[in-house]
């Protein structure tokens, strides 16, 4: 008996935890101090919600599995941290003047993670396995686009279009596999989904499933070895969980919410083992309305609700702050984004006269307008398990009711979400959030082309002036162009209001004080993961 | 057992087809880069344009040669390599939970019987219950939080520490030890009082029958009367039970692997049924089928053991 109790004993301690105010933390020493020498050694750990799928990238769809492959491989091309294409495994690129031909100029002397050389018969190798029919990959549409595609010497690599295609240099940034290891086997069954090969400057050690993998650095790494020995992510499905884990100093990295960065990190005890960073992510969510319906069909009252709306309520409301109010589909700092948009302001005044003018006029006895005998009433649907959105409906609810329009709410599983509502364009309006790409193309959400089944502009939204701006931005690498086409198809979506632009949250990660070298830029922090380091006295594994 | 084993399959595969939303759907839904041609490509590719019953004929005359495909997800793995690599987890873990849970709610009931009415039966009784009533993951995320963070007594998730593949064999099996210990505390608090109180219950049933009175009446010590005469009879219903906690012994708790982070069969059948991944969701059926079959006959097996009535015929 007594030693079956043995196990019970955490629990009989439970009254302990009540009175368990003193902290006894590791490594309690601040190490503000000065910037230290860079040094070889030590291993970051992140913590992650998912567990990546596969490590052959044109195969994953999930980002974790993106996270992993992004350190162990390598595309021809990537952004730096300003967000601007450069060249990675090629040095250079040269566009035809007819905008047709991309020739890449390889970087020489690169070698694979098995002491092969990286030639142009990789990237010749990974663009047709893409385009291969039997190869089950989701992205196999931007390198469709090719017409022809050479690799006319070990250094050197070509491509054809028929069309012009900006976003096409971007999708090169895809990444490249070793063809050596490849090349007429069946790409489903490789083992490299489960120990990859790349060129990057991370190789692949181990995976634990379920629990970790486990990443070291590449001595040979082209752009040099990294500081950082080890990079190992941890699968910790549950966000308390992975939170308790950062605080017992089980990891070193992780994503914070909000209310986490607001009110339960601001002690002077978790800034001295942690910094905190905040830039806006490259996410936004929006109130999209479905413009096949007679309720939203009138600009004057998609203008209107969003005058009804506080965007600045819902940004404190729900993000605490931690982010900032959306005025178009781009992130705002970045080339494509227009700061001079007029967007409507909250304005409860001119909603109403809006409304009136579209002959939203008389109440009826619940304070909801009526127009024919119909009262305007009408649900918003959004997915299940995103608090945030759910409670930006709320917010919104209360706002539509003080301008006369009742709104309910209806939160959706995922799949019967997707399945039954937005792809059936059973819905009247909903609140998602799309990511924002790095290539300004936004053809597949706006085009009035894209309106068919399961295509994604699901609101039905048809200009002809907007399907001829990402035509036009679509077809030229010239930046001056395509930033006039992009700017002008803002101030046309504000005008049109199709969707209520709502917020772009911020991106919060922490990370612990032992590691420097983080310089936040608009890519974020990772870009220059490989320049971090921990000076020799603070390191830790 | 093989039409009842075959109608289960029919019946699990009919209802996750008829689920909402496909594997591909799952995976690419909302990637405006994924134009409807790639989708078609991974239906092809998972076989999924095909009708329903062709899909299930293909799957069972896999199944008849013991092959439970490959998996949905990405990556595309067997899916016997899927589960492999989850149940030995899950088992250890369920089985220790298992083996303390009666280590402890069987005397708990006894005692709770013998001493009915008592501050001990009933200050039991209200142990229990708290277990049974606490939200799991609140309760292990209170302990994590004291023993954790604040002591920093025992490690807070995962099944192993940062460089355990460095440990002696002896230090490496104390660190998983010690990582259990959470878990499995938490994991068996929970199911207490189920099983207490069942065994409290027969208990007291047997106490008041005739043969027990005779068995005091004959002067035999209390221990004898207790022990020989009256438990042996109250477990026999306790058998039935263990019996069918078997298929349980593979299936793990969702909400307690995520929490601890344990790589367990809760959170794969879990993530599979929300990726729509079919084979992975029928393979881990069909081995809790098959297990849910088995355990019934043991349960059985094991009650003619215990109880030679059954064994005779004359139950």
């Amino acid at each position: 008996m007594r030693r079956k109790w043995l196990a019970w004993l955490p629990l009989l301690l439970l009254p302990a935890l009540l009175s368990a105010c003193d902290s006894n933390k590791k490594g309690a020493a601040s190490h503000h101090a000065g910037p230290g020498k860079p040094a070889y050694g030590d291993a970051l750990v992140v913590g992650s919600i998912g567990e990546p799928s596969t490590l052959i990238p044109i195969l994953a769809s999930d980002s974790a599995s993106f996270d992993i492959a992004g350190l162990v491989y390598n595309g021809l091309v990537r952004y730096d941290k300003y967000l601007r294409l450069e060249g990675e495994l090629a040095e250079k690129w040269d566009v035809s003047p007819d905008g047709l031909t991309i020739t890449f100029h390889l970087r020489h002397g690169v070698k694979w993670q098995d002491g092969r050389e990286f030639t142009s018969h990789d990237v010749l190798y990974t663009y047709l396995v893409t385009i291969d029919p039997k190869t089950p990959t989701a992205y196999a549409d931007a390198f469709k686009q090719v017409k022809k595609a050479e690799a006319p010497d070990p250094y050197t690599f070509r491509v054809t279009y028929a069309k012009p295609f900006a976003p096409a240099l971007e999708s090169w940034g895809m990444s490249i596999l070793p063809a050596h290891l490849l090349e007429g086997k069946d790409i489903t069954k490789s083992e490299l989904a489960r120990r990859p090969v790349g060129t990057g400057p991370y190789i692949f050690k181990e995976w634990i499933a379920g629990q970790k993998v486990t990443l070291e650095s590449n001595p040979d790494y082209y752009e040099g070895r990294p500081y950082i020995g080890r990079y190992i992510y941890r699968i910790i499905p549950d966000n308390s969980t992975m939170y308790m884990e950062l605080k017992a100093a089980g990891i070193d990295k992780m994503d914070i919410s909000p209310i986490q960065y607001q009110r339960q990190t601001e002690t002077p005890e978790f800034k001295s083992l942690f910094n905190k960073y905040r830039y806006p992510a490259s996410a936004y969510t929006y109130l999209g309305y479905n413009l096949r319906n007679p309720l939203f069909s009138d600009k004057r009252v998609r203008k209107a609700l969003t005058s009804a709306i506080n965007k600045d309520e819902i940004v404190h409301g729900v993000l605490l702050g931690m982010g900032q109010v959306a005025h178009g589909p781009y992130k705002p700092g970045t080339w494509a984004c227009n700061p001079n948009i007029k967007d409507l302001d909250y304005n409860p005044e001119l909603a109403r006269a809006l409304l009136a003018e579209a002959g939203w006029r008389r109440k009826n006895g619940d304070g909801i307008l009526v127009k024919d005998g119909k009262p305007f009433q009408f649900t918003v649907i959004t997915n299940q398990g995103n608090d945030q959105r759910i409670r930006t409906a709320v917010i919104i609810q209360r706002r539509l009711k003080l301008v006369g329009i009742g709104m309910k709410i209806l939160q959706l599983e995922w799949a019967s979400f997707i399945t039954n509502y937005i792809d059936k364009r059973n819905f009247e309006a909903v609140i998602l959030g799309w990511t924002i790409g790095q290539d300004p193309d936004l053809f597949d959400i706006w085009h009035s082309s894209k309106t068919g089944p399961k295509e994604f502009n699901f609101i039905g939204y048809k200009n002809a002036e907007v399907d001829g701006l990402l035509e036009e931005g679509r077809s030229t690498f010239d930046m001056e162009k395509r930033r006039s086409r992009y700017y002008r198809l803002q101030e046309i979506l504000a005008e049109d209001q199709p969707y209520t632009f709502l917020y772009v949250p911020d991106a919060l990660p922490v990370v612990s004080v032992r590691f420097r070298g983080i310089e936040p830029a608009p890519a974020g922090i990772m870009y220059n993961f490989i320049k971090w380091y921990v000076p020799k006295e603070e390191q830790m594994y | 057992m093989i039409p009842l084993f075959l109608g289960i399959t029919l019946i699990t595969f009919v209802v996750i087809h008829i689920a909402p939303g496909e594997p591909v759907e799952m995976q690419i839904a909302m990637n405006p880069k994924v134009t409807a041609e790639a989708r078609e490509r991974l239906r092809k590719f998972y076989g999924l344009d095909k009708p329903l019953y062709v899909q299930y004929a293909v799957w069972v005359k896999k199944l008849a040669m013991l092959d439970f495909g490959r998996s949905f997800a990405p990556g595309n793995r067997p899916v016997v390599d899927r589960i492999k690599e989850r149940i030995p987890v899950t088992l250890s873990l369920n089985i220790i939970a298992l083996i303390i849970e009666f280590g402890v709610a069987i005397p708990i009931g006894i005692l709770a019987a013998i001493r009915r009415d008592t501050l001990f039966d009933k200050g039991m009784t209200v142990f229990v219950f708290i277990g049974f009533a606490v939200p799991t993951f609140w309760l292990a995320l209170l302990l994590m939080y004291l023993f954790g963070v604040k002591l920093g007594w025992l490690p807070i998730s995962g099944l192993h520490s940062m460089g355990s593949e460095g440990f002696t064999r002896i230090h490496w099996f104390l660190d998983l030890l010690k990582h259990l210990i959470l878990p499995v505390s938490v994991a068996a608090f929970g199911s207490l009082a189920g099983l207490s109180r069942y065994m409290r219950s027969t208990m007291l049933d047997v106490i008041r029958q005739d043969y027990i009175t005779t068995a005091r009446a004959k002067g035999l010590p209390e221990r004898a009367v207790i022990f020989r005469h009256a438990l042996r009879n109250a477990l026999l219903p306790v058998i039935t039970l263990l019996g069918l906690s078997v298929p349980g012994l593979i299936g793990g708790s969702v909400i307690f692997e995520t929490i601890f982070a344990i790589p367990g069969m809760g959170q794969l059948f879990y993530g599979g049924v929300m990726a729509r991944d079919y084979p992975l969701v029928m393979g881990i059926l069909v081995i809790g089928a098959g297990l849910t079959l088995a355990g019934n006959l043991l349960a059985d097996v094991g009650y003619a053991m215990a109880d030679p009535r059954i064994r005779h015929g004359k139950g």
